[in-house]
């Protein structure tokens, strides 16, 4: 297995660091949105924007990218600031996150924003939305028979999905994955942000999914399991998952849902809780001080 | 009579011919291709035909994804999965997202008439002609239908095309050229107009056979575009008969006759009287026996056309005694 650099593995935990704390400023100013599921996510979302996604923020529509499906929505505040940083649109813009004219809307909206995949927010449509990206995007590599469409083009680009594992509740998660087991999509991998908390309470009390693993293994996906907020676990789990040609991956990332914030963490109320001030201060100190422990 | 032609045969034919001239064309079913003639696509093209199994939430959101990938996604199952089971999964990615996929609603209206009304579709055009971005079509014979479907290809954005399971009789010939978005004149009349689409147009054309012996001038409109509404011949018809009446088969509730209502009652506002299923669940029963029983018998057509006419006699007298 190729082995990152440890530069490249600190560079990313230091930008998902300072994601999460944009992410804070955008909740605090907006007065709005969710902060526990964005903390939970910030490391993935780091592992795959700044590094494992072919993408091109110059031309963010270009076919052959790589698709980013951020099916957990609501976490978006996370998303919004690590396409800034990627170059996707300018950091000030990051301001206006829920206001009336921005494009940074309270749940993604492809259209307004280039870069974003699928509009999310309604849990559940990331894995199933993937897998017609990830059919389409087979056609137009396969080689054309007598009865299909000739085309010329091979597309090597892949999908990936990121999901909560509150959202895996929902059916069509698992009527998407059923599909992509089908149609064995090797290049569809799903990232289950496994942070245990959803919005009322503990995921093993609102409906318990363990065994999460055997679930998807006997869904006919290959599945590894990281801890979702180590880099190096992440990157390596994803060169895996892209070595995997007959069958969909899935990566059960264990995480902490607030992650950063000692108040916040494991804490069903900061799914869409907002600081108040004082809150706000004590966690950009925290989050602070996190981000010049990940440059040491 | 006229000649009767299977409107299921039509369109699996109709969707072959749009496979051979569009190469992004790609058709999902929900495990129905036999009932509503996509089969007919599986067997020329099998490799662009995709069966998601009895899975209609997955059917649109899978057709969403191949959508934002390029392809142009027609998805087929019955008519009232699309608009109860799937409709999230339609307001987010097909409207919202403005995903161009196609959806084939079959078996639309009673016309799975023997099914019950569990298999009945009579709220589908309401509740999808409401979701922005929508274009909500129901061509009324095979021939409609034929020359309906590449437009609905070509046309961009998410298309919802509401079809009958049945023979219907054949209405138009080749000189027939439906746009989508434009009304039909069949007939000209003075004295009322009949809006309609689907199998009721044959029904309202004998409806204004009737009437012409009752000395009564029907205007017959094809309305086989819901949305977008072809509010300017509709007004055009409105000022001309004073009178309209909408007929359709689906609720009374908020289809035709509701986007009819919308676009005249505050320009034009003549009598508009709704030909619909009233609000309740059918019955199974043989197709043209439901029909009859359940709102849209030719009798009730010409019953209501005459009331219709009855009322903007009465509502231009009251007129007159108010006016100064």
């Amino acid at each position: 297995m190729h082995t990152h650099d440890p530069d490249l593995v600190r560079d990313i935990a230091a930008r998902a660091q300072e994601m999460r704390i944009d992410a804070l400023k955008m909740v605090f100013q907006a007065r709005s949105g969710h902060l526990g599921g964005a903390f939970s996510a910030a490391e993935i979302t780091a592992a795959l924007m700044f590094h494992h996604l072919r993408l091109n923020p110059d031309q963010p529509e270009w076919e052959d990218r790589d698709r980013l499906l951020f099916s957990k929505g609501h976490a978006c505040a996370i998303l919004y600031s690590a396409m800034a940083r990627r170059g996707f649109f300018p950091r000030e813009e990051l301001g206006t996150f829920r206001c009336l004219d921005s494009r940074l809307q309270g749940h993604p909206d492809r259209l307004k924003l280039k870069g974003i995949e699928i509009p999310a927010g309604p849990l559940g449509h990331g894995v199933a939305v993937g897998a017609g990206i990830a059919l389409a995007l087979r056609m137009d590599s396969s080689k054309p028979s007598a009865w299909s469409a000739p085309s010329a083009r091979a597309s090597r680009a892949k999908v990936y999905v990121l999901l909560g594992d509150g959202e895996i509740n929902a059916g069509i998660v698992w009527e998407g994955a059923m599909l992509a087991s089908k149609y064995r999509l090797g290049n569809l991998t799903a990232i289950v942000d496994c942070n245990g908390i959803q919005q009322t309470g503990a995921t093993a009390d609102v409906m318990p999914t363990e065994p999460i693993m055997d679930k998807w293994k006997a869904f006919g996906w290959h599945p590894q399991e990281v801890n979702g907020h180590d880099v190096r676990q992440i990157l390596e789990a994803l060169d895996l998952a892209d070595e995997v040609h007959a069958r969909p991956s899935v990566i059960m990332a264990r995480t902490t849902k607030g992650k950063g914030v000692s108040f916040m963490e494991y804490d069903h109320r900061w799914h869409g809780g907002v600081p108040n001030r004082q809150e706000f201060e004590r966690a950009i100190e925290e989050l602070q001080k996190g981000l010049e422990s990940c440059r040491n | 009579m006229s000649e009767l032609v299977s409107m299921r045969i039509a369109y699996g034919q109709a969707l072959v011919e749009v496979g051979r001239k569009y190469p992004d064309v790609v058709v999902l079913s929900a495990d129905v291709a036999n009932s509503d003639h996509s089969y007919l696509f599986q067997e020329s093209f099998p490799d662009r035909f995709i069966n998601v199994g009895i899975a209609e939430q997955c059917l649109v959101d899978a057709a969403a994804g191949l959508a934002y990938a390029g392809k142009i996604p027609i998805a087929n199952t019955f008519a009232f999965l699309f608009a109860t089971r799937a409709l999230e999964m339609i307001r987010t990615h097909l409207c919202y997202g403005s995903a161009n996929v196609k959806l084939m609603g079959a078996y639309a209206g009673l016309s799975d008439s023997f099914d019950g009304p569990t298999h009945h579709s009579i709220n589908d055009v309401a509740v999808l002609r409401s979701l922005p971005n929508m274009t909500v079509l129901v061509p009324s014979d095979a021939v409609c239908l034929t020359k309906l479907m590449p437009q609905a290809v070509e046309w961009p954005g998410p298309v919802y095309m509401r079809l009958n399971r049945n023979e219907v009789p054949v209405l138009f010939d080749e000189r027939y050229e439906p746009r989508i978005g434009k009304a039909v004149r069949l007939r000209t009349g003075k004295d009322v107009t009949l809006v309609s689409n689907g199998l009721m147009v044959s029904r309202c054309l004998e409806a204004a056979d009737r009437l012409r012996q009752a000395g009564i001038q029907a205007e017959v409109l094809e309305m086989h575009t819901v949305k977008p509404l072809d509010s300017e011949t509709l007004l055009e018809s409105a000022k001309e008969t004073h009178a309209l009446v909408t007929v359709e088969e689906h609720s009374e509730i908020g289809g035709l006759g509701g986007a009819v209502a919308e676009a005249v009652s505050g320009i034009c506002p003549v009598p508009i009287l709704r030909v619909g299923v009233p609000d309740c669940f059918a019955e199974s029963g043989p197709y043209s026996e439901v029909l009859d029983r359940f709102g849209l018998s030719i009798e009730r057509i010409v019953g209501m056309a005459q009331q219709a006419i009855q009322r903007k006699s009465s509502g231009r007298f009251l007129h007159d005694r108010g006016a100064p």
